[in-house]
């Protein structure tokens, strides 16, 4: 008998993945799972500032219609106009709007495609277990992410087909009208029910997002720590009861139409533009 | 024959530096030439491998775990002496070698223990330069604590995990090598035979835990690092995989074991609970410092500890040492326990246990004090018993903990086989009779770190060019041919009792005459029916399922075999030694008071035993201890 | 102390090897004694398997005092069972009622596979600490320990991260099966030191990128503190994306700079 002839170790195992070659700085933050989780954290921040500070513009809905120069026009027009005329004498027209909007929409890309890229990669690295998991620290916020996040998109994009586009017929949508157009999608009982769901979930994915992100991206006192989870919640919780609050205020009743407010040729003109 | 020791001559404190110059090294260049397996990742395997990587030799380390950081050496809790004197309290490398010499019992080699007094302090400046997070003071200096045995605090820790942050040192260091290639890793592997051309070293055979794989392994030497076999006694604190398979082997192929009886029992752990019981659970000692240990007076008492009032209760040791009180050695500590609980004092369910009570001293420094010091030992406490030790009593009885016999080597660390080596507690080198608290993290770590690189190019240096013993040898077939022919023995004996039972039965044997106390009738009763036990187990064991895949029923088999033969040994040398001495306490040798008798006279030796097969009993070669600086005293502590 | 004894019953996972089909089987646990240790709990039922002629239940173990991080197993949907801060060996049967059905599984990753039974092969994490778990300090080289006073609070930090036992609960507890509290207990262990300090940011990089060829990415879910035996708290994680983001973002030249 031969004795097998070995000196070398057993194979160890086999890594799952490839490490990558490294792309020039900053590309390379992107190479990895940590990096990417980080991107997701900046513009999940970037996110939360948008649907915060949306939020803060849409409650001019409910100031309703305010006189200017004696004329009365819905102070949420005004303030769709305000947005356009950002930055005017340094930037034409608009451009600065769209500047954010670029960013916005890069900032849901990146974000979505890293979720994307990770769920991958957990769903490669991740066994279940065949007896049922008791969580301790897993919530459901946590654990449906990038569920809650899917149907925000899916919300989002029926939102700006409602709001934005006017393609959602059942009421008659007019550029630069955001008073109105609300009120016309929002009286609707089951648009309101979608934007009231959406808001929900929108909310949920705050509660762990917000909590997340100090985490990912680096943050971390042990003195503040434990603010963390509160400031997640209040922010899901101010989100909630804001969003929540306009299909509800229009189905009641106290958002409304103003009879004072005439839509002059010259708004409707500058809104075109 | 008994090889030389290989003492190096003049005055103690230079007999290492003057070693070191004398012997042979190898050029830097050719030390990649050379291969050399290491047996055993613990602190001595881990240390030993990182090292002798950095210095550029191919080693190959091996160990059975499934990481190089599960060795038993992560267990270790309370710290790690040095002769660092950053207390100023008079400690020094001479005060660290005679407490050692003297705690050993006058059974140690001096020059080996002064080497490894001189070495401690660049132990602790090798692991804080590691990274390994030692406690510290607020001025950002290393702290210290005092250990048992000594009156100098030059104890260095880590919490409780002293053990484990220096194995993470270690391992760390080797994982380096890993990375680098110089160190190739293999978990995992058990290593189940020596193999030896012409009388050296050339090889060792292991079996992979997970696949069943035999595969053989050759090297220009063999450094055999795998830990201590308290596990003998089946109930230990050692980890349940601690075993002395690799020792054995290499015993069976002429490697002298020397002072098997040398065992260490340590006095406070937590009772047996129940027949199920796997193994011991180790409560620092540090906790005598506060706990005042009792048992009832009458052995019909059936009051709740609580309820009895203090003239009832007896505080064995308070009376019988008033000087030291419940600060005595661990060796009299524990055989006084037993005294009591076998008089039928004892307490707790099993009426097993004695008490070691914090009531005095929460009463003292109240609650908070001793939760600060104590705090996760009484965690510990309650997990395992159930039951809260700030309101009851601790129940403690003494363990067995660690081992001082080994394999003999001599003053580099070499076996009686030439190219085969032994570092940490496989060695019976440094600690005599007895091993003092801290002291064997900081043996393991000495061997692996600052000796072996070293003495082993003495070896080496002479035999550069030689090949490696092709593994088409017939030395390395048949070696692998005879590991393979015990698996399928094994495996076809189809007996009726797992090897469990067999272990089981073989600890209360060497506990009950082999355990804290020895006498001539136990230690005769013993041999015979240990004798008995092996044979049944031959004939009668059950090991059920295959060699190619994970078989723990195997695994445990090949190594309870090997404890047999090692009991065996251990009543043998246990009978020869007609004296006391640190943890050997032979009743026929005792003084008035009960204390270990020595027979400087006839037995300041070392006992060194060569195999010659299983039917028959070993050969003793005595090696003369000398002892030059430290002067012979009897030891008390009344 | 009780001398009580429970009748129980397990499903306990059962798997020949990392390709064969594995599944549950459901086996009585008689007279179980409450102090007995949930290891020992195993032992007597393997004890009656082999006494049936049937092959023991093969897990993972060694210390029986929850510290060298071999044993571990899912235990009723909880990495190392129902007591926090606990290693299965150190979970005791008192925390069992009578009567009760226990699941036993293994854990579970991709890069964790079976090896037999309950115990699974964990050899990536080693991979992580070869890739950059040291401070490289060639033996010999040290300067006097107490030549670099490092603060107490610094030192019980590191301390705090360095008392992982590397059991793989966080792993196994993690539903993204990331080892993020593993890796970070490390890097913050040596990345906190002034002892790391020359290696840290290439530290932190090799470890994390090892870490992502075998482990999935972590969100935060905060199952790994909750399943893991010594706590780590999950804020070294926070530690160790910093010291991340900051190894790409920083030139090395300034390392010294913090
Ligand atoms: C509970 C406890 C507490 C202790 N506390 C202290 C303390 O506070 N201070 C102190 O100084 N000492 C203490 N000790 C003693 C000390 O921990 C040990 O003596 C020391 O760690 C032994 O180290 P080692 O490297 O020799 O062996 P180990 O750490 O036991 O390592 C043995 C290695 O050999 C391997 N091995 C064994 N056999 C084989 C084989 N056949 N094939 C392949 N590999 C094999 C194993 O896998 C392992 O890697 C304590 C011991 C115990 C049990
Ligand atoms: C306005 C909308 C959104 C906001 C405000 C938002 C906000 C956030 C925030 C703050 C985080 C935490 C980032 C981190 O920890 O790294 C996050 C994570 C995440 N988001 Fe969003 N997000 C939004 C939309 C989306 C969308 C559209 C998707 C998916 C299509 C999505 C999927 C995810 C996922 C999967 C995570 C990671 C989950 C985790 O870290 O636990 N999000 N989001
Ligand atoms: C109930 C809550 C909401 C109301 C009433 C509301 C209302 C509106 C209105 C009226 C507009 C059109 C503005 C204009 O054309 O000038 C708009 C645009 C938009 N809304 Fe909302 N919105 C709500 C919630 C959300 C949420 C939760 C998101 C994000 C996830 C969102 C994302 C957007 C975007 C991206 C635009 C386009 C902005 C642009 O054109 O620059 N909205 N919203
Ligand atoms: S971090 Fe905790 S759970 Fe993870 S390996 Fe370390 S000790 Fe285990
Ligand atoms: S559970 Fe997993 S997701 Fe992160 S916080 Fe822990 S690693
Ligand atoms: S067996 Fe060692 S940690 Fe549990």
């Amino acid at each position: 008998m031969t004795a097998p002839a070995t000196t070398k170790p057993k194979s160890s195992l086999q890594p799952l993945r490839k490490r990558r070659t490294p792309l020039p700085f900053p590309l390379n933050l992107y190479q990895t799972a940590v990096g990417k989780k980080w991107v997701m954290a900046v513009t999940g921040v970037m996110l939360l500032g948008f649907v915060l500070f949306h939020m803060a513009g849409n409650l001019k809905l409910y100031i309703g219609a305010v006189q200017e120069e004696g004329v009365y026009h819905y102070d949420a027009d005004i303030y769709g106009e305000w947005l356009r005329d950002l930055l005017v004498p340094l930037f034409p027209r608009t451009w600065f709007l769209w500047l954010l909007r670029f960013g916005l929409i890069g900032a849901f890309a990146l974000h979505i495609h890293a979720m994307y890229s990770l769920t991958r990669m957990n769903q490669s690295s991740n066994k279940v277990y065949s007896s049922k998991r008791d969580w301790l620290a897993a919530n459901f916020a946590s654990r449906s992410m990038r569920y809650s996040g899917i149907l925000v998109l899916a919300y989002l994009l029926f939102h700006l087909a409602d709001l934005t586009w006017g393609w959602i017929p059942g009421y008659d949508w007019e550029r630069g009208h955001v008073h109105e157009n609300v009120i016309g999608s929002l009286s609707n009982p089951v648009v309101a029910a979608v934007y009231i769901a959406a808001n929900v979930l929108l909310s949920i994915h705050i509660f762990h997002g917000a909590y997340s992100m100090f985490q990912s991206l680096g943050v971390s006192n042990p003195t503040y720590n434990r603010l963390r989870r509160q400031l997640a919640t209040a922010l899901a919780a101010i989100v909630l009861i804001g969003n929540v609050s306009f299909p509800v205020a229009v189905l009641t009743g106290v958002i409304d139409t103003d009879d004072r407010v005439e839509h002059s040729v010259e708004a409707e003109e500058s809104a075109q533009s | 024959m008994l090889p030389e020791a290989k003492i190096p001559a003049g005055p103690m404190a230079e007999k290492w530096d003057n070693h070191k110059f004398d012997i042979k090294l190898v050029n830097p260049a050719n030390k990649r030439k050379f291969k050399v397996i290491v047996v055993g990742t613990g602190l001595a395997g881990a240390s030993a491998s990182a090292t002798l990587g950095e210095l550029g030799y191919e080693v190959h380390a091996f160990t059975f775990h499934d990481s190089p950081r599960r060795a038993h050496s992560i267990a270790a809790q309370g710290g790690i002496n040095a002769a660092k004197n950053y207390r100023n309290d008079g400690d020094s490398v001479h005060r660290l070698f005679y407490d050692t010499v003297k705690g050993g019992d006058y059974r140690s080699r001096e020059a080996n223990v002064h080497r490894l007094a001189q070495v401690s302090v660049d132990i602790i400046d090798q692991m804080a330069a590691q990274g390994v997070p030692f406690a510290r003071e607020y001025g950002g200096l290393l702290d210290n604590r005092s250990f048992g045995g000594a009156q100098v605090s030059r104890t260095f820790y880590a919490r409780g995990q002293t053990g484990q942050q220096l194995l993470l040192g270690a391992y760390q260091q080797m994982m380096r090598q890993v990375e680098v290639g110089k160190v190739t890793l293999h978990t995992n592997s058990e290593m189940l035979e020596l193999v030896m051309k012409d009388g050296e070293a050339c090889g060792i055979i292991t079996r992979d835990l997970t696949t069943g794989e035999i595969a053989a392994h050759n090297a220009h030497a063999v450094v055999l690092c795998t830990g201590g076999y308290g596990n003998v006694f089946y109930l230990s604190t050692n980890a349940m995989a601690c075993n002395v398979t690799a020792a054995w082997r290499a015993h069976r192929k002429g490697a002298y074991f020397a002072n098997p009886c040398y065992t260490q029992i340590h006095p406070t752990c937590i009772p047996v609970s129940d027949e199920f019981q796997s193994k011991l659970t180790l409560m620092s000692e540090s906790l005598r410092n506060d706990g005042r240990i009792w048992v009832p007076r009458s052995a019909d008492e059936s009051r709740s500890a609580r309820d009895i009032p203090d003239a009832e209760r007896y505080y064995y040791l308070e009376e019988k040492y008033p000087a030291f009180g419940n600060l005595v050695p661990r060796d009299v500590a524990s055989r006084n326990a037993k005294t009591v609980v076998d008089q039928g004092l004892g307490v707790g369910p099993l009426k097993n246990g004695v008490y070691l009570d914090f009531s005095e001293a929460i009463g003292r420094d109240g609650k908070d004090t001793i939760e600060a010091k104590y705090g996760n030992l009484f965690q510990m406490y309650e997990r395992i018993t159930g039951e809260d030790p700030y309101t009851l009593p601790m129940r403690i009885y003494p363990a067995t903990h660690y081992t001082m016999g080994g394999l003999w080597v001599d003053y580099n660390l070499m076996t009686s086989i030439p190219g085969l080596y032994a570092c940490g507690e496989a060695n019976f080198s440094d600690h005599g009779a007895n091993r003092l608290g801290a002291s064997a993290l900081m043996q393991g770590l000495a061997d692996g770190y600052f000796v072996i690189p070293y003495t082993i190019g003495d070896y080496l240096a002479p035999r550069l060019g030689d090949p490696l013993v092709s593994l088409d040898d017939p030395v390395f077939t048949d070696a692998t041919k005879g590991v393979r022919d015990q698996i399928n023995h094994f495996l076809s004996i189809g007996g009726t009792k797992s090897p469990d039972y067999f272990h089981r039965e073989l600890g209360k044997l060497i506990w009950d005459y082999i355990g804290m106390a020895r006498n001539q009738t136990g230690l005769e009763k013993a041999i015979s029916e240990i004798r008995a036990l092996r044979e049944e187990f031959w004939k009668d064991v059950r090991v059920l399922g295959s060699n190619d895949t994970l078989n723990s029923s195997l695994e445990k088999a090949g190594r309870i075999a090997d404890f047999f033969e090692l009991g065996e040994l251990m009543a043998r040398d246990a009978l020869d030694r007609r004296e006391s001495c640190g943890g050997h306490f032979r009743e026929e040798s005792q003084t008035e008071e009960n204390e270990a008798l020595r027979d400087d006279i006839n037995f300041a030796h070392v006992s060194a035993w060569e195999w010659h097969d299983p039917d028959t009993p070993q050969t003793k070669h005595a090696e003369e201890l000398i002892f030059e600086e430290v002067k012979l005293t009897q030891r008390s502590y009344k | 102390m009780s001398g009580e004894s429970l009748n129980l019953t397990l499903k306990v996972w059962r798997q020949d090897g990392a390709g064969a089909k594995g599944g549950f089987e459901t086996y009585p646990a008689h007279q179980i004694p409450t102090d007995a240790s949930f290891l020992e709990m195993l032992d007597v039922v393997n004890e009656q398997l082999i006494d049936a002629g049937k092959l023991p239940i093969e897990f993972p173990h060694d210390c029986r005092e929850g510290i060298c991080g071999t044993c571990g197993m899912m235990i009723n949907g909880r990495a190392h069972g129902p007591e926090m801060g606990t290693a299965t060996c150190q979970l005791h049967m008192r925390k069992f009622t009578d009567g009760d059905t226990i699941e036993i599984e293994p854990w579970r990753a991709a890069a964790f596979p079976v090896v037999r039974d309950l115990v699974v092969d964990r050899s990536p994490l080693d991979k992580i600490i070869e890739a950059g778990g040291y401070v490289s300090a060639p033996t010999g080289t040290a300067a006097d320990a107490n030549e670099m006073p490092i603060p107490k609070e610094v030192a019980d930090s590191a301390m705090d991260a360095a008392a992982c036992i590397g059991c793989g609960a966080c792993v196994a507890a993690c539903p993204n099966s990331a080892a993020q509290l593993f890796t970070s207990a490390k890097v913050w262990h040596l990345n906190s030191l002034p002892q790391g300090q020359p290696e840290r940011f290439k530290r932190v990089e090799a470890m994390v990128e090892t870490m992502e060829q075998f482990f999935g990415s972590c969100t935060n879910h905060g199952e790994c503190t909750e399943a893991c035996p010594k706590e780590i708290p999950q804020d070294f994680i926070a530690y160790l994306n910093r010291d991340y983001i900051k190894s790409k973002v920083k030139n090395r030249k300034l390392a010294s700079q913090r």
